[in-house]
This record gives structure tokens, sequence and C-alpha cells, in this order.
């Protein structure tokens, strides 16, 4: 598939026009999604008068932005005016928004052309896409397997070459995790890089938007494009958006890695070669390599699971059947609210506003979630001292390949585990970015994980392009 | 911390506006506890004089100028509701009737 850098130089140099690249790519997701299930809705009409508005541009002499003509999914967690959004939910089947996220209209500002809405566990809550209310997405790679979540619709779309860019939302490791069992890039951006107006919320000091690409180069383009202060967003960061594609070509020479313990023990025994060989490359490349143990991310999945729920419990009470979204009516608006909760959420959401009603519920709140978030602190400090000794950390992203539907299902604490080494970098703030870096024994993707400290990106595509080149084949 | 009750879940359910089977009821009870139960690692710890993070980097309060800016056009908000009436969103009865 041609790269998202490559689509935007031809359709700025008139080589090739948008709507040839649209009806291109529109044509491979017909042919492909129904039976890899990535999109929930492709937004046909839109996508063509999106390239016929760039063609006009290049047309009329006007350069339309750096990702002119390159065909972009977007996770159905991001509202766009007028096209069904639906968080993967029952409780939203239907809903048009009436405004438009501003990852969107940044991606669009820029040339690029969204082509459709893509599957999730329903509210982003889950790791395998088999939580979303209108069926699973099958990993590109295998299709007897899941491609990760949440975002995995948005992860498979781009490991199926139907688009060269996605966008998602990483809560816990819902963009990296997917990535890594989908064999493409994924990028979990600091806190507050990109702007969430109009990012459907679940745990909102942990949500953070991001791009899936199948190259580091592309990726690096792509959260260029979208970071930056947003005034509808008063957590979006100050500080102007960094250059990153400029970063891409500096190595490793110099730099302090990290291999991380307890970033990749308990995993499979491929995942862990892996990244000890991504560790060698590395090393290979001028980069100074050490051993660290960092004990204290051992506590993030349970913190994370009394943190993310406890927010989401208090996020989702916006689901009431009275604004948007579904209604079961009854006689009482109290009884109106429980029928519509009762019948629009799935089985996870449910689970994860019960564990969070609980954790903040008279009695609970200071041994649940007050510790949890004193757990968080710890976390913070710890990663704080491992940047003293280090300038990025490295692990693997996953666990595990992908695994097999149903597998996980019946045992919620399983699944959960499968984000183990995605969900420190979420309690931290600081950013992550995933790398496909060879296969398993079974054939499927491995990606492994570097992590650095708020605002790193430059740094870290920078290592991920080294381990991009060196990548067993 | 004692592990959680189907009573307790069925309190939970009720406080968030959910209406649980009895299947469910026990199902939710046996998975709730088990993610409970791994956090007593956290509990273990002795946390005391430590801070809690509420959010990862300290954020102050953000205003904006006064001024009028565009807002969401109101037919369109409420062409997504479920019911309205007279420009406004319609929702059943939320007093009771006198005995």
């Amino acid at each position: 598939m041609t790269s998202a850098v490559e689509t935007a130089r031809q359709v700025r140099a008139g080589e090739r026009s948008a709507r040839s690249v649209a009806e291109a790519a529109l044509a491979v997701v017909d042919a492909d999604n129904p039976a890899l299930h990535a999109f929930l809705h492709v937004d046909r009409e839109g996508a063509l008068a999106a390239a016929d508005a760039v063609d006009a541009l290049v047309a009329a002499g006007t350069d339309p932005g750096p990702l002119a003509g390159v065909p972009i999914a977007l996770k159905d967690n991001m509202c766009t005016r007028g096209v069904p959004t639906t968080a993967g939910s029952r409780i939203l089947e239907g809903w048009e928004p009436p405004y438009t996220a501003t990852v969107v209209d940044r991606l669009v500002a820029a040339g690029a052309i969204p082509v459709g809405k893509t599957n999730l566990d329903e509210f982003a809550m889950g790791s395998s896409t088999e939580n979303s209310a209108f069926g699973p997405t099958r990993n590109p790679h295998d299709h007897s397997r899941v491609p990760g979540g949440s975002s995995g619709g948005s992860a498979a779309a781009v490991g199926a070459g139907m688009v060269p860019l996605a966008i998602g939302s990483d809560t816990g490791g819902s963009i990296r995790q997917p990535a890594a069992l989908c064999g493409v890039v994924g990028i979990k951006p600091t806190y507050g890089l990109v702007s969430r107006y109009g990012l459907i919320a679940f745990a909102s000091s942990l949500d953070q938007i991001g791009p899936f690409a199948v190259s580091v180069r592309d990726a690096a383009l792509c959260l260029e494009t979208i970071a930056g202060h947003d005034p509808m967003d008063s957590t979006s960061l100050r500080e102007p958006a960094p250059a990153l594609t400029d970063s891409l070509d500096r190595g490793v020479a110099g730099r302090r890695v990290a291999l991380v313990r307890e970033l990749f023990e308990g995993a499979d025994a491929d995942v862990v070669a892996r990244v000890h060989e991504a560790a060698e490359l590395i090393e290979r490349e001028g980069a100074s390599v050490i051993e660290l143990s960092i004990p204290e991310l051992r506590l993030g999945l349970s913190a994370y699971y009394l943190i993310a729920p406890a927010e989401a419990s208090s996020n989702l009470a916006r689901y009431d059947g009275v604004r948007y979204g579904l209604r079961v009516d009854a006689d009482d608006i109290t009884q109106m609210n429980v029928a519509t909760r009762t019948r629009g959420f799935g089985d996870e959401v449910k689970r994860r506003i019960m564990l969070g009603t609980y954790a903040l519920s008279a009695g609970y709140y200071d041994a649940y979630y007050g510790q949890a978030q004193r757990v968080r602190t710890v976390m913070i400090r710890a990663f704080g001292a491992a940047y003293e000794q280090a300038d990025l950390l490295l692990g693997a992203t996953a666990p595990t390949t992908a695994f097999a539907f149903g597998s996980k299902t019946a045992d919620p604490l399983a699944m959960y585990l499968s984000d183990v080494f995605t969900i420190p970098t979420n309690l931290s703030g600081d950013a992550a970015i995933t790398v496909p870096f060879g296969t398993g024994d079974d054939g499927l993707p491995i990606g492994v994980q570097l992590l650095g400290p708020a605002r790193s990106e430059a740094d870290l595509v920078a290592a991920a392009a080294v381990l991009e080149h060196g990548a067993p084949a | 911390m004692t592990s959680l009750s189907r009573d307790d879940v069925a309190h939970v359910a009720r406080l968030a506006r959910l209406e649980l089977t009895e299947v469910e009821l026990d199902r939710y009870t046996g998975q709730l506890a088990a993610v409970l139960d791994h956090a007593a690692d956290l509990s273990a710890l002795d946390l005391a004089g430590v801070p809690a993070t509420a959010h990862p980097f300290s954020s102050a309060n953000v205003v904006r100028d006064d001024v009028v800016t565009a807002c969401l056009d109101r037919d369109e908000v409420l062409a997504q509701a479920p019911s309205t009436e007279d420009h406004r969103f319609s929702v059943p009865r939320i007093i009771g009737e006198a005995p």
C-alpha cells in the first residue's frame, strides 16, 4: 500500500487526484470489510466530497496540506457532524452528532479524507473488540483471532491495507495493544497533546487520541497534524505541537535506553525474545542499554481497574435517554432511565459502571479509589526516577500475539491482563509508541513498546524508526 | 477489605440505574469480586502521606473571555433527542401523583 507521505506528495504535485485515491480505498474497503468488519460505517459520499475539495484546491494552485488526499479511518468514538457515531454501543445507535471532533477537523484541514468509522469495544472498554454491540472485528493476519482493542477496527483497517492511517483512542492501551496485534505502528501521545473535544469520554484523566499507521514516518506525520492546543479542551497542553518528522532520522546514538523487567515479565517466550532482540538492535545502533526493574509498575493494573471504571461510571451517567440516543419508554423518569441503560449498555460496560460506582461509594471511596490515586502518585514518581537513569524505556506492548475469539470473554481479569504493559503510561500521562518487530511462533505480529516521559514524542519516533528499519523480516 | 457480596452488587446496580437478572447478579458478583480481590495488592500498601493524583498534570481552572461565540444549532441538537416539545427535551413524569 502507498504510504500516507507518498500519497500526499503525489496529490500535492498533481500526479494523482485525491478522488482516484479515495475511490481506490473505498474499493478495498468494499472488498475486505464484509470479512473483517473493521468499519461500522463507510462514508462514501463524504469521502468523495472531501476528495473533490482537495482536488479543487490543487487545481486552483493552493496546497491542500500535508495529508492531501490521504484516506483515513476514524474510531467510532470520534464525533462527526451528521455522520453516525455509536461508540460501539446500542445506546447511541443511529445518533448523528451535531458537532465534529477537533481531531477530525484538523485532519480534514490538512487534506485527509475520512472514509468511515471503525469498530471498537463498546465505549472503548475492552481489549479485543468482542465487546462491540455490532459484532467483533477480525484480525487481518488470521480471521480466527481478535484484532485487539479497544481500537480494533482502526488497527485492522490499517493492518489489512484498507487505509494507510487511522485514528484511535488509548485509555489503558487501546491504540498500542491492537496496533501490536495487527502488525502496525501506534502512538499513545502525552496526555493533553491531542485535543479530545468530540471524543466520547471513557476515563477523562487517562483518555488520549493518537494515530495508527503502516510506518513510523506516517504515524509521526499524522500526530504532528493533530497535535496542538485547542481552546475547546481545557486539558489540552498550551505548548506548541512538536515537530516530529524532522526527528525521524536522528537515530539512537548516545541515547540511554532501559530494558524494563516489569514491561515484559510474564509475556510469552517469543514476545520476550523479540524484546531482547530489539534491545540488542538499539545497542548496536549506538544507544547504551541498561536493565532496570521498576516494581511499582506491577501496581498499575489494580490502580487502573479502580480509577478507569470510577471515571467511566461518572462519564456514562449522561446516557439517560433524555437528550440523545436510545430511550426505552416507561411510566416515570427513573424507570425510563433504568430501562434505557439496561437495554442500551452491554455486559462489559455494565460491569465497569458497577465497579466504578462501588469504588466511589460511601465507605469504600478511600479504600479503593483514594488508594488507587495514591498508587498513581507512587507510579509517577517511579517513572520519574527511571527517567533520570534512561531517556527511554523498552518493553513488550502485549503479553501475547493475537488470541482466539472467545478465549478471554468469560474471565474479565484475564482480558484486562492483556493491557498490563500499556496501562502504566496512561496512569503517568506520558507517551509511548509500539512498532512491529517480527512475529511469534504462530507467525502473527509482535510489537515492541518504547516509553518516554511527557512530550518525548520526537525521541520516541526516532528510536522507533531504528527498530522499524532493523526489525526481523 | 471484604470481598464483594451479592447484595453489594444489587445495591450498586440500583445506584447506577441498571436492572440485573438473578443470573446476571450471580455472574457479576463473581467477576467484580475477582477484580477487587486483585486490587488487594493496593490495600496492603501503607501510603499515608502520599498525595492522591487525580490528573496526570497539575491543571488550573481554565477560563475564557466572556464573549459570544458560535454554539450548537438548537434544532440540530433537538433533532437527535428521543422526544421533544416546544423546543425542549421531553421526559416522562418526574414527580409522582398525590396519593
